[in-house]
């Protein structure tokens, strides 16, 4: 019989946090400025300059590690670790090694066979490295270092998934965590969340760890599956042959469905951290992290419940919502301003949703303001505009987050309600097809779904369709 | 001197800094890490049972900058620094992993 394997699987997770300057420098972190204009001599690794640390990223990773059910650690400190590489300018990168932030948390996933936890081994603070392009036509390369500097925060958890499922639901779990607390948009696509997969493979029923691989170079949920599945046989494959896995840093290829080793010249993996002099220790105390604690903004399950309470909306509605900040964030907004709850779902449900499938986004890319689609909802439930007008006016909000007030104004999309005007175009469709009106009178209810398409058609789609059914009722 | 660098932990060393030493250099540099070795031999004869891991010298903790972006587009000044520069990056050996 074949030999059945397990898989071990460990995530590195970085994130890049919200805060609007850099870690140890003034330097803005906005993303997409033209190269190296939000730069200092900090963040460039100048000699002489010193780093001081920003407060709002020791209160995101207190929030994270609260909200992980982590420990904080009250005396924490930074470290260096040293590597050479272009893209980092002080040839260390400032991190923590000895004592980080946060310790021993975790979250609870659902997996299909029941709730499982998936331990946090620590979460600590560290600076993003520049970003490196390698030149086409001179044989060099550009350095940037706009993102150098960044604050991330490194959430390290046990080998504790043991499939691509888990390890999406464990992603899936802290992205929403961290997006709650307002401490990361985490984009896996533009980077601000980014994972690193160390996985390995043994016997099941072994008790020893098989030696493990780390893969970078995931940027979606669907690369970390293919990812592991594709690592996964590879491993497999090795022990089969009675070969050994190596130890070692691999690149994911998501084209190529491939993973390569990444061999730097010597291969020196002997990163000499120490204590930076340049920063001073930090002491947490227990009014601080109260104080972080009481602020904690609402998280899903509590907003869950309050859906379900407050609204008047199905519970299938309530968990869609509630499982993206960005979406549960339009649809309170959206709702102060109209006050019709279920309509502001189906909205946002129906074709925000199906409009973001169909143009291959994520949710948290949805940039459409709340007042847009809440004066929408009034001109559709006020039979201004009738239901297919809606829809059109919506994807001009969804892509252009266009004013629909205006924009049903401009393009005199406004539904008819005039009654003389509607009924002398239904009086001159009836006129025209004698046919369907005969039909109708045979019995044939059918007939009048015809006419009413014949009337919306003279009215270029803008006729009120209830008041269209009505008069020709009466008329017929 | 108790501590003896070989020429491997040198080589090795000399690969983690990227400095090329010459021979000569390499004898200076060897018997200098022995020496700091052995100074701390001398530490470590202390007994520092219960006592706390020093992390940094100044008894100072907690400083903070609030988030406030202070810095705007410095590039000119930056990039004077730089080895060499293209598209307003600074332009380095090409890099390859």
């Amino acid at each position: 019989m074949a030999k059945q394997y397990e898989t071990v699987i460990g995530l590195e997770v970085h994130v890049e946090l919200a805060t609007k300057t850099k870690i140890f420098c003034g330097c803005s972190t906005e993303f997409g400025g033209a190269p190296n204009t939000h730069t200092c001599p900090v963040c460039t690794g100048m000699p002489g300059s010193l780093p001081v640390l920003n407060k709002q990223v020791v209160e995101y990773a207190i929030a994270v590690g609260l909200a992980t059910n982590c420990t904080i650690t009250q005396y924490c400190k930074f470290d260096r670790k040293n590597y050479f590489y272009p893209d980092n300018p002080q040839n260390y990168q400032i991190s923590q090694l000895y004592l980080p932030i946060c310790r021993n948390g975790g979250v609870e996933i659902d997996t299909p066979a029941g709730k499982k936890i998936i331990g946090i081994h620590e979460i600590h603070m560290e600076e993003d490295a520049g970003k490196l392009v390698h030149d086409e036509w001179e044989d060099c390369s550009l350095v940037d270092f706009n993102r150098s500097g960044v604050p991330l925060i490194e959430i390290v958890s046990e080998p504790d998934m043991r499939s691509a499922e888990e390890v999406i639901a464990y992603l899936d779990k802290l992205r929403l965590i961290i997006q709650y607390l307002g401490a990361s948009d985490c984009k896996l696509n533009e980077g601000s969340m980014r994972a690193d997969v160390n996985l390995s493979v043994r016997e099941v029923g072994a008790t020893e760890f098989g030696t493990r691989t780390e893969m970078k170079n995931l940027n979606s949920f669907k690369a970390i599956a293919r990812a592991i599945e594709g690592e996964r046989a590879r491993q497999i494959e090795l022990l089969e042959e009675g070969k050994q896995v190596v130890q070692e840093t691999r690149r994911w290829d998501d084209n190529k469905e491939y993973s390569y080793a990444m061999r730097s010249k010597e291969d020196a993996q002997d990163y000499r951290y120490f204590p930076d002099p340049d920063l001073v220790p930090i002491v947490i105390s227990d009014e601080w992290i109260e104080r972080i604690r009481k602020a904690q903004p609402e998280l899903r399950t509590e907003k869950l419940e309050r859906y379900k309470k407050e609204f008047d909306i199905p519970d299938y509605d309530a968990e869609i919502l509630t499982s993206s900040k960005v979406l549960a964030d339009l649809f309170e907004a959206t709702t102060e301003l109209c006050h019709k709850p279920k309509k502001v779902s189906n909205w946002l449900m129906v074709e925000t949703l199906r409009l973001v499938k169909e143009n291959d986004m994520e949710v948290e890319d949805i940039d459409f303001s709340p007042e847009n689609l809440a004066k929408l909802i009034e001109l559709a439930e006020s039979g201004a505009i009738n239901s297919s007008v809606a829809k059109e006016v919506f994807e001009k909000i969804f892509k252009e987050d266009i004013d629909p007030d205006k924009y049903v104004e401009e393009k005199g999309l406004k539904s008819v309600n005039d009654e003389g005007a509607l009924r002398a175009t239904i009086e001159k469709v009836i006129a025209d097809n004698p046919q369907s009106v005969e039909d109708y009178h045979n019995g044939k209810e059918k007939a009048i779904g015809f006419l009413v398409g014949q009337t919306m058609k003279a009215m270029q789609g803008k006729a009120n369709p209830g008041m269209v059914n009505k008069i020709l009722k009466e008329l017929l | 001197m108790a501590n003896i660098i070989s020429d491997e932990t040198m080589e090795y060393v000399g690969i983690l800094a990227k400095l090329e030493l010459s021979e000569e250099e390499k004898k200076q540099a060897e018997s200098d890490m022995g020496r700091m070795l052995d100074y701390i031999d001398k530490l470590n004869e202390l007994d520092t049972t219960g006592v706390e891991p020093m992390s940094h010298v100044f008894p100072v903790n907690n400083v903070f900058r609030e988030d406030v972006v202070v810095n705007g587009d410095d590039r000119e000044n930056i990039l004077k620094n730089a080895p060499g520069v293209k598209e307003g990056a600074f332009k380095v050996p090409k890099t390859v992993e």
